[in-house]
This record gives structure tokens, sequence and C-alpha cells, in this order.
């Protein structure tokens, strides 16, 4: 157990050392505050490197697999494969590395709630709103940057492994789109569920909900039989959000890659948009 | 300046605070008193925009907090001790902190210093003791060397050197004008600290006065006299015109009874005694601890009594001091 050394006999409060700060300078300064919070905890660090180790782990796995399995499997799916090698690679890699930043975009939120900072968070900047604003920015920045150092790396991965029997380039049509979408569409997942950690507030219901989602209750989906059914599915958030990891969109897909990311970006904003509401209404 | 106005605040159909009007001035500390659950922390926790009252205001030099440009510059605030990430460092907890009102890195070094935690300043504040949370808590407080304070009982958890140091901040704090705001459900606490009181139970105003004044207001003052002739000397004061009651006394056996003389002062007692050749073995001037005030005072607006206390009488009569408010403001400090 550490202990405190003895306090100064008396207070010496110095003088306040930065002049008087305008709403407009504000901002970048929350981007700051929001940046250290974000950096300083462990939670942060696992969640970015279990990415890291889950996404390259499982794409070199699941297309050796693939590969492995290459003369057992069925036509159809070796036609979809060959036609689509980059959705191949990407899917099969950050279908499990994406649950780290449902974990992460939820603390990120919920540990605020859940350990009392969200006092100290609100008495600092007590409009709220531009806190949201700021730690949405930052964390999603983050996530970019991560995300695209794992994409491109996996991509390459993958494609090394495929290779002799789905080749495919980074210069194919659609490709660099893709892989640069999936650190996108990381980045997105990343505020879809710090908004709705911000929705919840508790952690675990927050990321039970998020997996939930995501893992669950949006493949099922597909399970509804008829055109309703196709719908439904292509317009579910992450659903649609994971076309732009392809490089085009199947002749069975209502939806073209941007048009994926596009719906998934509205669902994000409107979750963000629920959050931030409460954020306002909300007594903390 | 801090100024409540008409705050109400409802938490479901519990009237959390009600109607709530008060003015906490510069240059002295106010302590906030009350029993548990009177409503002290939801009071401040509307002064500081953390709730929404349903009606009134709170205000901070005129302004409501949510208006304030960098906040903590103006107002410092403690709230709940443990208000902290445990996996972050309490250098980091101020840092972030800092950062949002543009407050530089050395400013941190500095209130880390002042509240005697240089030495663990970059270690994780899950590992802290109650102590040592609340200092991070006082030294987040300090940050923006702000005018105002806002303490939701500081010394919670502190040792009595922590204890010590906190009451002479908050003195030094208000002697250099600031306005220091603090809370306590400890009387005797309030008693070294504060010059001036402000008591709530129930959510409601119950005195606004200065220390000195409160302890009088709402305190019997009593002589207590010994004396192996007591019963003939009680008759003589009640003949005097003074009130002469028996003290009860646990264990007072092989001591001569004593009672309490009230309506006349300990002079008069010793010349009534002396006339009528009554040998007196005290003659002791008390006055009711602050804390027997105090629980007088809050005695019907206790919201968790124990069993046999008073029953809580919602619509009761106005105790003593609940005049105070009125005549307070003449009284200048």
């Amino acid at each position: 157990m550490t202990s405190a050394s003895p306090p100064a006999p008396a207070a010496r409060l110095g003088a306040p050392d930065a002049p008087a700060v305008s709403r407009a300078a504000g901002f970048g300064r929350l981007l700051l505050s929001e940046w250290t919070k974000i950096r300083s905890v462990r939670s942060t660090i696992w969640s970015l490197a279990l990415l890291v180790v889950v996404t390259f782990g499982f794409t070199g796995l699941f297309t050796w697999l693939t590969i492995l399995q290459w003369s057992k499997s069925d036509p159809t799916q070796r036609a979809q494969i060959m036609s689509d090698p980059v959705g191949t690679i990407l899917g099969s890699g950050l279908e499990f590395g994406q649950l780290t930043i449902c974990v992460l975009g939820v603390l990120v939120m919920s540990s605020e709630y859940s350990t009392g900072v969200i006092r100290a968070s609100l008495l600092a900047v007590p409009r709220r709103i531009p806190m949201l604003v700021a730690k949405a920015t930052v964390f999603a920045a983050l996530v970019l940057i991560v995300g695209e150092i794992v994409t491109f790396p996996s991509f390459f991965i993958g494609a090394a492994v495929l290779h002799s029997h789905a080749p495919v380039s980074l210069s194919d049509p659609g490709v660099a789109r893709a892989v640069f979408g999936a650190g996108l569409y990381l980045a997105l997942l990343g505020l879809f569920a710090l908004a709705i950690g911000g929705i919840i507030r508790h952690t675990a219901g927050a990321i039970t909900a998020v997996i939930a989602f995501v893992l669950v209750l949006a493949p099922l989906t597909q399970l509804i039989p008829g055109k309703i059914g196709k719908y439904v599915h292509a317009y579910l958030p992450t659903e649609a959000g994971q076309l732009i990891g392809q490089a085009h969109q199947q002749a069975n897909q209502v939806l073209s890659p941007w048009e994926g990311f596009g719906v998934f970006c509205l669902w994000t904003a409107v979750l963000l948009l629920i959050a931030g509401y409460l954020l306002k209404t909300r007594d903390a | 300046m801090i100024e409540a106005r008409d705050l109400t605040k409802r938490y479901g159909d519990k009237l959390a605070v009600d109607h709530l009007s008060f003015t906490v001035e510069p240059g002295r500390v106010t302590g906030f008193l009350g029993p548990n659950g009177a409503g002290k922390s939801t009071t401040m926790r509307l002064i500081l925009g953390l709730d929404r009252p349903h009606s009134g205001t709170a205000t901070i030099g005129g302004q409501q907090y949510t208006d304030l440009v960098a906040p903590l510059r103006t107002v410092g605030a403690l709230l709940e001790a443990r208000a902290m990430h445990p996996g972050r460092s309490a250098y980091n907890h101020l840092l972030f902190l800092a950062q949002s009102q543009g407050l530089s890195r050395s400013r941190v070094d500095q209130v880390v210093a002042l509240v005697g935690l240089t030495e663990v300043a970059h270690k994780r504040t899950g590992g802290f003791s109650l102590g040592m949370s609340q200092r991070v808590g006082i030294a987040a407080a300090l940050l923006g060397n702000p005018q105002v304070l806002v303490l939701d009982e500081p010394v919670n958890g502190l040792d009595p050197e922590g204890i010590l140091w906190i009451r002479n901040l908050m003195k030094q704090l208000a002697s250099e004008g600031r306005t220091v705001f603090v809370s306590s459900h400890l009387m005797n606490e309030m008693a070294v600290t504060a010059d001036h009181l402000i008591v709530i139970g129930r959510g409601k105003l119950l005195a606004e006065t200065s220390t000195q004044e409160f302890i009088e207001r709402s305190a019997e003052k009593y002589v207590l006299v010994r004396s192996p002739d007591v019963a003939r000397l009680a008759d003589l004061i009640a003949a005097d015109g003074g009130k002469a009651e028996p003290q009860e006394e646990a264990g007072g056996n092989g001591k001569a009874a004593a009672v309490r003389v009230t309506s006349m002062d300990a002079p008069r007692i010793g010349e009534i005694a002396a006339a009528a050749r009554i040998v007196l073995y005290e003659l002791t001037p008390r006055l009711a601890s602050l804390e027997e005030a105090y629980m007088e005072l809050t005695a019907d607006s206790l919201e968790y009594g124990a069993p046999g206390s008073p029953p809580p009488s919602p619509a009761g009569p106005p105790v003593t001091a609940a005049q105070a408010p009125a005549t307070a403001q003449g009284g200048t400090e």
C-alpha cells in the first residue's frame, strides 16, 4: 500500500497560468482532454492489441482452411470466393476482430458512468454535448488509424494465402476501396457501440446488446423468408456497413458497398443523436 | 457568491429539495448542514448543473453553472471522492481535467504537490485509500484556482492530520476572499470550520445564520449548580425569579445533587447562596453543545431516524431558528 506524503502546510494556490478561453478555442482542448482519457486506461491498449492479433490470426487461419478445403467445398461457394476474394479475406478476420471494437466503444462511454468520472467530465464541460462530440471524434480517429493499420496487412496475409486459387491484388477494381473501407467500417462500428454505451450506460448491458446484435440478431434476419427478410437484413446497420468491405455489389444484394456504408452512417448518426439527447437531459 | 432561489428537485414523488433559497457569500466558510438524506448533495448537484431542478434557479456569481466557459476556473467542486477511473493515474485524471480548461501540465504538478500526492501521482487510483482519493478530488477542485469552492463532505475518510489540513485550507481559501461552501452532517466539524451555517432538513431550509448566532439561538443556556443543600437553594432561586430543575445524572452516587438553573446568571446564584450561607460545590455556566443545538433543530426532519425518535412531522411548526434567515441578513460578518 502506498501512502501519501504529508500535505503542504499551507495552500499555495498560485495564479492561473493561461489566459481566459473562448468557446471556439475550447473544442481543441476537449479533443486533447478526451485523448488523454482514452490513452490513459489499459482497456484501450488491450482492446486494440487484441484487434490486431485476432484479425491477423483469423485472417490467416480462415483463408488457410479455405485453401485446405478447396477441392471438397461446393462449387457455388468457390465461385463466390473467386468473384470477391477481398470480401472473403476481410470477412474472415474482421468478423471476430470487430468484437474488440464493440467492447471498446461501449467502454469508452459506459466506464465514465460506472466509475463516476462522468461527474468530473460534466463539471468540466457542463454543456455536455461538446464532450460527447470530442470523445466520439477522438475515438473514431483512433479506431480509423488502428483499423487501417490492421486491414491492409490482413489483406496482404489473406491474399498471399489465397493466391493459388483466388488471386487478388490491391490494384484490382474496388479492392483498395474495400480494404480502406473495412477500416472505415471499424471506426463507424466504434461510434455505433459508443452511442449504445451512452444510451444504456451500463457496461455489461451495453456490451451484450451490441455483440448480440452484431453476431446473432443481424445475421439471423437472413432466415426471414422472402423479399421482406432480404430488405430487413440489407438495411440493418452492421450488415449494411460490412458491404464496404466487398469489391463490388453481388447479384443478390440490395445495396452497393457505399450505399450500405451510408445506411450504417445513418443508423449511427441516429443513435449518437439519441445518446446526445439523453446525455443532455438526464441527470448525471 | 452562490445564490439558490426557490430550488426544487423531485425524484419520483419524493421531494429531495423543497423550495430552497439561500445565499453563500464570499470571504467566509459557509457550512451546509443537514442529516443524511436532507438533500445536501442534491442541492450541490443542482448548483453544479449535474441535475436539473424542477423549478427555481441556482447561480454562481450571477451565472448558471452551465453557462460558464471553462467552469473549473470559476468553480472548484468535490463531490464523491471515488469518482475516478481506478485504472487511470491520479496525474492523468487531473491532466484531462486541466486540458479541458486550457490549463498547463505545470498546473497539474502544482496541485498534486499542494495536496501532498507527488510521490503517488503516477500510480493508478484504484489502489488509493479513501483519504488519498479525497486528496485527488481536492486537487481537482483547486486545479483552476477558482473563486468558488463547493465541497461535499470533504473530510470524509481523512485521518486527523488530513482533517486539520482541509480545515485550514478552507479557512485560508475563505480569507483570500473566495466563496467556500462545504457540506457536512457533523455539526462539531462545522463548528470549528464554518463562519456561517445553512441548515436544511427534508429539503427545506431550517436556518441560515452565523455559527455563533446559531448556537445562541437554538441552544438553551443554563448554569449547573451543585450543593449539599441544593433543595433549599432551589427554593431561594425560584423565589428570586430563576428556574431550577433537578439535574439527572447517571451514576451520580456519592456526589451532592445538582440543579440546572435557567433565567438566572451564575453571579446572581452565587450571591443568593452566599446570602443564605449555603455551600456551593460547583457553579458552572453551560452552553449546550453545537451538536445538541443541531440535533434539536433537525429532530423533526430526520429522513432515517432510529426507532423511537420523534416521528417526522412534514407540516410541523417551524423550529426555533427557522426565523433566522430574516434576521441573519442584517448580521454582517
